[in-house]
């Protein structure tokens, strides 16, 4: 009877020892970042914020300063890490963007916590790896909601501060619904606010929180604008399919939804503030396996069987959405903006040069201008 | 705020601790083959969260 309790018990541990190493490999996976030619510093955002200074919400913001005059833009990667193309499409700026008019601030892991889990029991592969011509690049895949290791327990309603609007629970942990944050609050809460500091001390003029959304969610491919972006988002969306080759819409931020960033970095801080969204075949409730190819191409085949019963707000078809399109979707937008904002504010110019538009990820591939740490002396980690 | 939810955190892993270890009490006096394999089952997620790992 011993020897079968300690069977039993090796058996136990041994799925223990297996899982145990997953998530703690997850949890501590070491995302290389290059940086290109244009990071002119790299800050900590506890710089700005004691109250996040050592956690793990204190990420790195990359500073990209032409040294020309200009106005100063800051790019979120990774509000909801959950969706990758958010987070690579900021980490091309950092690799491949040089500034050549005012200044950008990007952030790769604006909530850190919430990349270092995926959604709980939703089977989500912990990584993927972005093919490139010298190997490749592994990436951590994150979850909508900060780690509960970090943040816990949940209240039964959350009450945003400091609107008092009541959300689902869960969202307290979800950082585009901490908006505008508070000093005293939540890690969640802490890396809102410390943002929100951030953007006030730096005089950030322009604020662009990339997310991707799935295909039954309304809110998709679209630019959801603050008031005071309402010009500049609909000057974008005019030009996009023109100038880039695909469609994306407009939306005003509603004024009675609190938390959001579209919302509250407009009404807390002198910064316009937009969202982008793209199509992420991935978080789509009837997709079919989970799995990391999904996540890269975007093809399922139960998801174009729920577009053909119209169950869907964005077209899919055989070809999915690749990674690479959703990524192309978010730099061409964020470059279309800079120029649309240079156009209405000659006077506090925005340019970027080095960074692929939609049609250049798509030929050749995200991998493509993803660098090679090994053979670069200036490397980071998020 | 943030010194309930440090409190009410702490008594969660001092829970979760003594609830595996009466699971552990359990497996140790169990006389069957399947509910031996249950309480190892059941103890793992409490010992993923008490090591912090997931
Ligand atoms: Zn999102």
């Amino acid at each position: 009877m011993l020897l079968r309790k300690l069977i039993i018990s090796a058996f136990g541990l041994t799925v223990l020892i297996l899982g145990g190493h997953s998530f703690y490999s997850h949890r501590h996976l070491k995302e290389a970042v290059v940086l290109g030619p244009g990071v002119t510093d790299v800050v900590k955002l506890g710089d700005y914020f004691d109250g996040i200074a050592g956690s793990i919400n204190d990420c790195n913001l990359y500073i990209l300063d032409s040294g020309n005059p200009g106005a100063t833009i800051l790019i979120l990667g990774g509000s909801h890490p959950e969706e990758p193309a958010s987070r690579l499409a900021a980490w091309l700026f950092v690799e491949n963007g040089l500034m050549t008019e005012g200044r950008m601030i990007v952030a790769l892991s604006a909530n850190r916590s919430a990349s270092t889990v995926t959604r709980l029991s939703g089977a989500y592969p912990s990584d993927f790896t972005i093919l490139t011509k010298w190997g490749g690049r592994k990436f951590r895949m994150g979850d909508r909601w900060s780690s509960p290791l970090d943040q816990w327990p949940d209240p039964e309603v959350y009450i945003h501060s400091p609107s008092g609007q009541e959300l689902a629970y869960v969202d307290i942990r979800n950082f585009n619904r901490c908006w505008p944050g508070r000093a005293n609050g939540t890690i969640t809460e802490r890396a809102c606010f410390a943002f929100m500091e951030m953007i006030r001390k730096e005089k950030v003029d322009l604020v662009i929180d990339l997310h991707e959304a799935e295909l039954q969610y309304p809110v998709i491919s679209t630019i959801v604008a603050h008031e005071r972006g309402e010009e500049l988002a609909t000057f974008v969306s005019m030009m996009l399919p023109d100038m880039e080759g695909f469609n994306m819409g407009m939306e005003f931020s509603p004024k009675a939804l609190h938390g959001l960033s579209h919302r509250e970095i407009g009404d807390f801080s002198d910064a316009v503030s937009l969202l982008f969204e793209a199509p992420e075949p991935f978080l789509d409730a009837t997709r079919g396996r989970t799995t990391r190819e999904q996540l890269l191409t975007g093809i399922d085949e139960f998801v174009v069987k729920a577009g053909k019963a119209g169950l869907l707000f964005e077209k899919i078809d055989e070809k999915g959405w690749h990674i690479d399109v959703r990524i192309g979707r978010h730099t061409s937008a964020i470059l279309q903006t800079m120029e649309s904002w240079t156009e209405i504010m000659p006077d506090r110019p925005l340019s970027c040069e080095g960074v692929p538009r939609y049609a250049e990820v798509i030929e050749n591939s995200t991998g493509h201008y993803l660098h090679n740490p090994a053979t670069s002396s200036k490397v980071l980690y998020e | 705020m943030n010194l309930l939810t440090t409190v009410i955190s702490i008594c969660y892993y001092v829970f979760i601790a003594y609830v595996a270890i009466l699971m552990i009490i359990n497996l140790i006096r169990s006389r069957k083959w399947e509910q031996e394999l249950l309480y190892v089952i059941v103890l793992l997620p409490f010992l993923l969260r008490l090591f912090r790992l997931k």
